[in-house]
């Protein structure tokens, strides 16, 4: 097979991942408004901060079955639920399959422009979030959250950022280049997770949030959701950085110099440190700590595509 | 370091208030300063204050795109330029910010490393009387023993460290705390970011950066001044004298480019001679290969490659027979292409009369592509050396060389050609080997065309200590993010009928989230029964009140 076969295989297998995300997200959607309308006649099974949410029960309602003893019928909710994660399983393996296909198309690590990158950050967020799901099954409310901004990054990646399989420059070819920029994808990714648990908190805990809100996790599921990830994704993106400091050290002969990017990385930085800090300061540890992880996602955001897109720097050969 | 202003100005002397008064305002001060909220507003403060740095062009990274800035926002500019919008990285204010969060950092640090080294010897605080009203409590009978219950959690609590207790009524319990390894972490974490800034400041003060452009094919320089430079940025502390005065040859240059002309590699084969084979007086050159990605380290410095262009070569014979060869570096113009602008000066030799040695000199300005298009305009259509040909003016007069103005070797000063003082004197294509003669007899011949690379001298001493900083934050952060401390009670207290009644409870002293599971399971290791078995009657939520 040759490269430019292997490049449309990319293509093609990119565009099938997206299609599927975006039926996994109608199925949640389904299984989001099932499990409101379920819920209305069961009254009062969640409450926020009350007393039976434990550490693996997240506070979901129980889905209020037909009263028929013995084993429990799955609720329409659930079923559409399961079949979402199971497709969400799918469009992250089409879309591993695109990334691989991508980089033997280029015969080079896939993480060389702005499409690339894009795509491999939704992966990340996308397996962040299998894993927490895995582990606490009952946060699955949450995930049509998670896949709307996943959905809405692919698809900017596939039409404005889009670039054809291409060797890079001379100063990415560098096994740094997988270091740096795979930790940072992914670290960004995983960011990706905590930022929607906090902004989720945010509308649960705010009274305005109405019927929308009120299916999701408990806000403490959501702020134990959002402060677990951080605290997995915040030391690797500073890996990132400080692998990208060392590869700058011997590609532009300083390992820091206030490159846009830098500086954006470095606010990013801060801002999270400032969300560690605020979960141990009194009267900082909820609303503000969520605000201010909110705000990390915002920061990190910008470092993405602002940055690489608006701002020039030495890191704009990245694309576009 | 020690430039902070104090966080609360002294008392006036003239008016001596009272020592209580200015030692509370003092200590107020200070520990307002250290406060863990404070250190959150100066950690947003500082993020904010970065920021115009990546939204505003920075002198330090793109004069040109300040320049451009001025004169986009004519109104705005001066004003953000007052505010040394354009030099964030710079400005005392964003020095303050820094030095203030330095400053609360120690004090915050200080008071807790001495308190974890007076905690790693005190032993676990005693079991509180009542364990049901801990964030995670639990509570139940089993049939045996108080003994066999203790032996069990002793068994289960290794590696903890604990302190049993007797109560009265033949009740036992153990007070047991895990996790010192989360604050060790922190500790790490945060003096080893106090490193890493103090190395960072090291490296500005004693480090300097220099670049210069080197013609491949045998050009040299040596690192010995600033003179040596193109550009030259030196460090506070650096004046150029104390430079390690290696040297450098540059033997030859390859480029690669893939088919649409996308740069695939540069490498730049060179010779060396460190300070120390300078000083021995050594004639042997070592061998080295510079590339993208690749920098020579030798003598404390690192040597880069930065980038390359084309020095065409031009012979000029005058009539009396002299012959001069200019060869000089000339600017890409386009990245893509490599096509080149620039301007070679000669000086008539051998003219005694000041005036006509100033009206006779020659310029060859123009372009130069290196795979000419071949079509009347010259163009590049591809960057490597392949078919290179120039389109030159050759100009004579007065360059402005003697007028004691500086001027940039790419170009000549345009003002001279509408003043009349220059002229143009031909207007020619020319490939390798052609040859033009001029009106007066003299002779232009275009020979050929070499690489020039740019280099760049970096020079940090403190760079190393960065690192190893940034390794112990690192290390630090994973440490103190992945160990939590908590606290484990277990009051036994026996039952009328030879049974114990346990009651179990349990504390995380850092962060609440996700302890639960934990001490679901040393409950459950406790009474002997499996984790999720009905035990948790009492069990709270981690966030509740």
């Amino acid at each position: 097979m040759n490269d430019v076969v292997l490049a449309i295989y990319s293509d093609r297998l990119f565009m099938a991942a997206v299609g599927v995300y975006v039926l996994a997200m109608a199925l949640h959607a389904a299984e989001y408004a099932a499990l409101r309308s379920a819920h209305e006649p069961a009254a009062v099974p969640v409450a926020v901060g009350g007393s039976a949410s434990t550490e693996g029960e997240t506070g979901a309602p129980p889905p209020p079955d037909a009263p028929v003893p013995g084993r429990p019928v799955r609720s329409r909710a659930d079923r559409f639920g399961g079949a979402a994660a199971n497709l969400v399983v799918l469009a992250a393996l089409l879309q591993l399959g695109s990334i691989v296909t991508r980089g033997l198309a280029a015969d080079r690590w896939p993480l060389g422009n702005m499409y690339e990158f894009t795509s491999a950050v939704c992966l990340a967020a996308v397996v962040a979030w299998l894993v927490v799901l895995r582990r606490v099954p009952a946060l699955r409310a949450v995930a049509l959250f998670v896949l709307l901004p996943v959905v809405i990054l692919l698809f900017l990646a596939g039409t404005v950022l889009y670039a054809r399989a291409a060797p890079v420059v001379p100063a990415l070819r560098s096994y740094w280049l997988v270091v740096h920029v795979t930790t940072i994808t992914v670290s960004s990714g995983l960011l990706l997770v905590p930022g929607i648990a906090s902004l989720l908190y945010l509308l649960r805990r705010s009274s305005r949030g109405g019927a929308l809100v009120d299916r999701l996790p408990s806000a403490a599921a959501l702020d134990r959701l959002a402060y677990r990830t951080t605290i997995v994704a915040f030391p690797l993106y500073t890996f990132g950085v400080i692998a990208g400091a060392i590869w700058a050290e011997a590609a532009w002969g300083r390992f820091w110099g206030w490159d846009p990017k830098e500086t954006v990385a470095f606010v990013a930085w801060v801002v999270y440190a400032a969300y560690l800090h605020a979960r141990a300061t009194a009267g900082w540890r909820s609303g503000r700590a969520a605000w201010i992880n909110v705000a990390g996602l915002a920061v990190v955001l910008f470092n993405l595509f602002f940055i690489n897109m608006v701002v020039a720097g030495l890191h704009s050969y990245a694309g576009l | 370091m020690t430039t902070t202003a104090p966080p609360a100005t002294p008392p006036d002397e003239s008016t001596p208030a009272p020592p209580r008064t200015s030692w509370a305002l003092l200590r107020n001060a200070w520990r307002g300063l250290t406060s863990m909220r404070t250190a959150l507003v100066l950690l947003f403060l500082l993020a904010l204050a970065a920021l115009p740095g990546a939204l505003l062009p920075q002198r330090s990274l793109n004069q040109r795109l300040v320049t451009q800035y001025f004169a986009d926002h004519p109104t705005l500019a001066p004003l953000l330029d007052r505010l040394q919008f354009f030099g964030v990285f710079a400005a005392p204010w964003f020095a303050a910010v820094y030095l203030l969060l330095m400053v609360s950092l120690v004090g915050c640090l200080l008071p807790r490393t001495v308190e974890q080294l007076r905690g790693l010897r005190t032993p676990p605080v005693v079991t509180p009387r009542n364990l049901a009203r801990l964030p995670h409590a639990a509570q139940r009978s089993v049939a045996e023993p108080v003994v066999d219950v203790e032996e069990r959690a002793r068994g289960r609590l290794r590696g903890w460290r604990t302190r049993w207790c007797d109560e009265p009524g033949e009740v036992r319990t153990v007070s047991a705390e895990r996790g010192h390894l989360h604050e060790i972490g922190n500790l790490v974490f945060h003096l080893s970011l106090l490193g890493l800034l103090v190395a960072f400041a090291l490296g500005k003060l004693f480090g300097y950066e220099g670049q210069l452009i080197v013609l491949s094919g045998g050009g040299q320089f040596c690192n010995t001044g600033i003179l040596g430079y193109d550009s030259f940025r030196a460090g506070l502390r650096v004046d150029g004298t104390d430079l390690q005065p290696f040297c450098v040859r540059v033997d030859d240059f390859t480029a690669a480019y893939e088919a649409n002309g996308q740069p695939a590699s540069f490498t730049a084969a060179i010779g060396f001679q460190t300070a120390a084979d300078v000083a021995a007086g050594t004639a042997t050159w070592r061998q080295a290969t510079l590339a993208v990605n690749h920098p020579l380290r030798t003598d404390g410095s690192r040597l880069y490659l930065l980038g390359h262009g084309y020095a065409p070569r031009f012979t000029v014979t005058y009539p009396d027979g002299q012959q001069r060869t200019g060869e000089v570096q000339w600017r890409p113009v386009d990245q893509t292409t490599l096509l080149s602008e620039g301007a070679t000066k000669f000086a008539r030799p051998g003219v005694t009369d000041e005036e006509q040695r100033r009206t006779t000199q020659l310029a060859v300005t123009g372009l130069l592509a290196p795979t000419s298009s071949g079509g009347q305009v010259v163009t590049s259509v591809f960057p490597a050396l392949d078919d290179p040909e120039v389109a030159v003016d050759v100009l004579r007069g007065d360059l402005g060389l003697d007028d004691g103005r500086g001027q940039s070797i790419f170009t000549v000063d345009r003002s001279k050609l509408d003043t009349g003082e220059l002229t143009r004197v031909a207007r020619k294509n020319m490939r390798p080997g052609d040859e033009i003669t001029l009106d007066d007899g003299t002779r232009l011949r275009f020979d050929g065309v070499r690489d020039w690379v740019s280099l760049q001298v970096s020079h940090d001493p403190a760079q190393l200590w960065v690192l190893v900083s940034a390794i112990f934050v690192l290390a630090g952060l994973m440490l103190s993010l992945a160990v939590r401390r908590r606290r484990f009670w277990v009051r036994l207290t026996p039952d009328a009928a030879g049974g114990t009644r346990v009651e179990l409870g349990g504390l995380a002293r850092t962060d609440r989230a996700g302890y639960g599971e934990e001490f679901d399971r040393l409950t459950a290791a406790v009474l002997g029964t499996r984790p999720d078995d009905d035990v948790q009657e009492s069990r709270k939520t981690e966030d509740g009140p």
